[in-house]
């Protein structure tokens, strides 16, 4: 209900007692008004601005949120007000479509903002007045079709299995996805190019010979020509077949323009090769040979401005059907009166109404060939009014045409520029992902060292390590530690200990490095740097790292109680209480070359080959130890758990997920 | 003879057409009432009465005076409802049916001094007597809304208008379905009560006298007092 029923609804009441004399039964109770508050005055503060009205005018719309008793939530008891940490400026038209009924949109503001302040507020937008609706409308549209080019960008991924057949229609789709597709692109260019003007050179004349008069090129070096053609030809039909087999759906693609085109300008050729050169059919072959020009359409994959002009036109169709009717129209109009105006003059080439039609679209265009002229004086005045209307009917609907055709070329360029700007976009979107994953494994060897600290250092440098991460982002990899432990297994299972160990986040390209361990079933040397030396680099043959960063992979297999672990835990026997959370695991540590031995004491996670799905386990990072091995790519880093109560055991090794 | 006459006709639409154009852009004019009348009428603004002189004339408390006046000023900010937006308001109350002509005659009802618009203190005059006068004022008032042409008399006629106007309130869609006979029945069912001396009309004194005998009537006067 409007604000109007909601303050004439007393009045509306008191005037039913018109009714009562008229009524021959009892009337039924009115309800109680139980709740006989007092109106008051609500303060709402938004954002430290002060909106002040009455409780009743709120709570005329009941099913929003300042209506309702949702705004409870938001009390605040000390200052005695409402608090609402939004836009005061979005604020204020909100409030006065409490008051006033009407919401208005202030055509300053963002759309997607102020969308998003009214669903806030609980406010549907259909509700926005008249004055304002259009506006609104016409912008959101705007909006939905610029966030619709970011969609279609993924059309450019490449999937990472794809069939021959999907690899063969993306390159004929987006040809600079690959060289040869690029390639196989300009080819073809070069051959519609070469059809056509040869197609045109076809007809000039070439020169006298003794034999014949002028005749043209075509008819005199017949056999060059056809040969020329029937390259051409070649092209287009290999092209055309590849693409037919490339089409996800072939029938789809058989139905489309551009294959209609194609086939359209290959055809004249097949039917000119299998029809004799008798007299009879060859007019119509020679009117098919008109379709060859068809070749040139065929640009329109290569060009985008040709193929916006044909979107264009497409959508303007109505306008283009209004400009045909009416013109229809104002031909036969003038025709006719020219025709009967010029019927009394003598040797007049108004000779019927249809001759005057030619008379009429040439002066209507503004053209004036000049080939028929009205010479009386009433041809002379309809002929000019005729001009005079051509023009104004002609530029009408051509405004209408121009501004479509500029928004969808805008809309083109926009899209165009987002891919454009697509790379370095996921790049930094990359980056900062790889920051945090830092930042985790960062973490993960602060939770490390506070657990050696805890044992052997002081109180302060523990603090001093603390200090650093801020706590919304300590909340953070306490939350990725927990996930690593939530994927702890049964671990007694020698089988299932590679799958069921704990998952870690790791380094990316450290996945093909664990998956190459996973044949280096044997760690028994406690001397991890000779031991696994060797794996190492094979390991490590693919980490574009700094010659520090290289992560070693260590065995220290001092829990020979493991059996399950391929390598165990570097553990000290006093710290088998401190192994891990779960018990019993047994994590190796990846660690650099440089410093194997310092590392001993630190506690090692395991990393283990994780099957490819989407997870991959990389290398953790060390970050604390100054020599201290680090995931090689930081693009790459793993997220490592912050949390430093849980023994380090699995910390080495983190699962990462493929971005 | 062709050309002739196509000539004179040419001319003489050229001369129409130049004579339309000047006319469109405003050089001549044909007569004096084409001259657009650019001036609207001045939108009626109306101050009411202070607050004491209200408080005085009506049975509203002071608060109450202020709670309606701001609800009415906010409908209506230039201070007066024409009919036309009286009717808007109250066809808001009954979606489904057609509220206009009842509305009619509530506005007649309550713009006392017939000036066409209804003011604040027609407002809340109304509403005094509605919400807080005697069953003897109520009743008078209901009189004055059955008194189409305000002569003293209830005719059948002009009951039936009223009935009508009543059931039209109720749309379309009712559970039994609303006849053509039934405001007419209504109103016999309602002269037969009212009317003691069987004269066809019914007067002010036969209306208060019967109304103050029936129960139901009674009883229901007392339902909207604690509107406000």
């Amino acid at each position: 209900m409007a604000t109007g029923t909601a303050a004439w609804l007393p009045f509306a009441r008191a005037a039913a007692i018109g009714w009562m004399p008229v009524a021959s039964c009892p009337m039924p109770l009115a309800p109680r008004d139980n709740s006989k508050k007092k109106d008051e005055l609500i303060m709402l503060n938004v954002s430290g601005r002060r909106f002040q009205t009455w409780r009743t005018t709120l709570d005329r719309y009941p099913d929003t949120l300042l209506g309702s008793s949702e705004k409870d939530f938001f009390y605040n008891e000390e200052a005695k007000e409402y608090f609402f940490d939004r836009d005061p400026d979005v604020f204020r038209s909100i409030l006065n479509f409490y008051r006033t009924g009407k919401l208005h949109y202030p055509r300053q503001e963002c759309i997607s903002a102020y969308d998003e302040e009214l669903t806030f507020f609980g406010i549907i937008p259909e509700i926005i007045g008249d004055c304002c609706y259009e506006e609104y409308k016409d912008r959101k549209r705007e909006n939905l079709e610029r966030l619709q080019d970011d969609q279609e960008d993924n059309k450019d991924m490449k999937l990472p299995n794809m069939t021959i057949r999907e690899t063969m229609w993306r390159a004929f789709e987006n040809p600079h996805t690959s060289t040869m597709a690029l390639v196989f692109y300009y080819v073809t260019g070069f051959f519609i190019a070469i059809s056509v003007i040869t197609n045109v050179v076809e007809t000039v004349p070439c020169g006298a010979t003794p034999h014949h008069k002028n005749m043209p090129c075509g008819e005199r070096y017949t056999v060059a020509f056809f040969c020329m053609d029937t390259a051409c030809v070649m092209i287009f039909t290999v092209e055309y077949l590849l693409r037919l087999f490339a089409a996800p759906s072939r029938y789809r693609f058989m139905r489309s323009v551009m294959s209609i085109i194609d086939v359209v300008a290959i055809l004249p050729y097949y039917i000119g090769l299998v029809m004799s050169n008798n007299e009879d059919v060859s007019g119509a072959f020679v009117t098919l040979r008109v379709f060859r020009v068809f070749r040139i359409f065929k640009f329109s994959r290569h060009s985008q401005g040709l193929r916006i002009l044909g979107y264009t036109l497409k959508s303007c169709a109505s306008e283009l059907g209004f400009l045909l009717f009416s013109l229809t129209m104002a031909i036969i109009i003038f025709a006719t009166v020219m025709f009967y105006a010029e019927k009394g003059s003598s040797s007049s080439k108004f000779t019927s109404i249809p001759a005057s039609f030619w008379y009429t679209i040439v002066t209507m265009t503004t053209l004036g060939y000049g080939d028929m002229v009205p010479k009386t004086i009433a041809g002379k005045i309809f002929g000019s009014i005729c001009s005079l209307s051509g023009v104004l009917v002609i530029a009408l609907p051509v405004p209408v045409i121009v501004s479509n055709f500029s928004r969808i070329y805008h809309q083109n360029q926009r899209a165009d520029k987002r891919r454009a700007q697509k790379k370095t976009r996921q790049a930094r979107i990359r980056i900062a992902k790889s920051g945090s994953a830092n930042a985790f494994l960062a973490s993960k060897h602060h939770g490390l060292l506070n657990e050696l600290l805890e044992l052997t250092g002081t109180e302060e440098d523990e603090q001093k390590l603390i200090r650093n991460t801020s706590l919304l982002e300590s909340q953070h990899h306490h939350l990725l530690h927990c996930l690593e432990k939530t994927t702890v297994g049964g671990l007694k299972h020698p089988m299932l200990a590679q799958a069921s160990l704990a998952h870690e986040f790791v380094d990316e390209h450290m996945f093909e490095q664990n998956c190459l361990e996973e044949a280096l079933q044997s760690y028994p040397s406690r001397s991890p740097s000779v031991s696994s030396q060797g794996s190492c680099t094979i390991c490590c043959c693919g980490s574009r790292s700094t010659s520090r960063n290289t992560a070693l992979h260590i065995q220290s297999s001092q829990l020979a109680v493991h059996p399950s672990s391929r390598s165990n835990l570097n553990l000290r026997a006093e710290d088998g209480s401190r192994v891990n959370c779960k018990g019993g695991q047994v994590t190796t540590a990846i660690i650099s070359l440089p410093s194997p031995p310092s590392l001993a004491p630190h506690r090692e996670g395991r990393h283990h080959p994780h099957h490819p799905t989407t997870t991959t386990i990389r290398p953790s990072h060390r970050g604390e130890h100054p020599r201290s091995p680090r995931a090689s790519r930081p693009p790459q880093a793993p997220h490592p758990p912050a949390s430093s109560r849980c023994p380090p055991s699995d910390r080495s090794l983190s699962v990462d997920r493929n971005f | 003879e062709w050309t002739e006459g196509l000539q004179t006709v040419g001319i003489v639409l050229l001369v129409f057409a130049s004579i339309k154009l000047l006319h469109m852009l405003g050089l001549i004019s044909f007569s004096e009432d084409s001259i657009e009348d650019e001036l609207e009428l001045s939108t009626v603004r109306h101050r009411p009465e202070g607050l004491e002189q209200l408080e005085a004339q009506t049975r509203f408390s002071r608060k109450e005076l202020q709670i309606l006046y701001r609800g009415f000023k906010n409908e209506c900010p230039s201070g007066v409802v024409n009919e036309d937006t009286f009717k808007e308001i109250y066809a808001q109350f009954f979606p489904q049916g057609d509220a206009s002509t009842y509305a009619h005659f509530l506005f007649n009802a309550f713009d006392t001094d017939h000036n066409g618009s209804l003011s604040f203190e027609d407002f809340v005059m109304g509403l005094s007597i509605l919400l807080r006068g005697t069953v003897q004022e109520k009743l008078n008032w209901a009189f004055n809304l059955y008194d189409i042409n305000k002569d003293g008399y209830i005719t059948k006629e002009e009951m039936l208008d009223i009935m009508k106007a009543i059931y039209d309130m109720m749309g379309k869609c009712t559970y039994p379905v609303l006849k053509e006979e039934t405001p007419r029945q209504h109103v016999e069912v309602f002269f037969q009560k009212m009317d003691k001396n069987k004269d066809g009309v019914v007067t002010i004194d036969e209306f208060i006298d019967c109304c103050q005998n029936d129960e139901n009537i009674m009883r229901s006067m007392h339902i909207f007092e604690n509107v406000l």
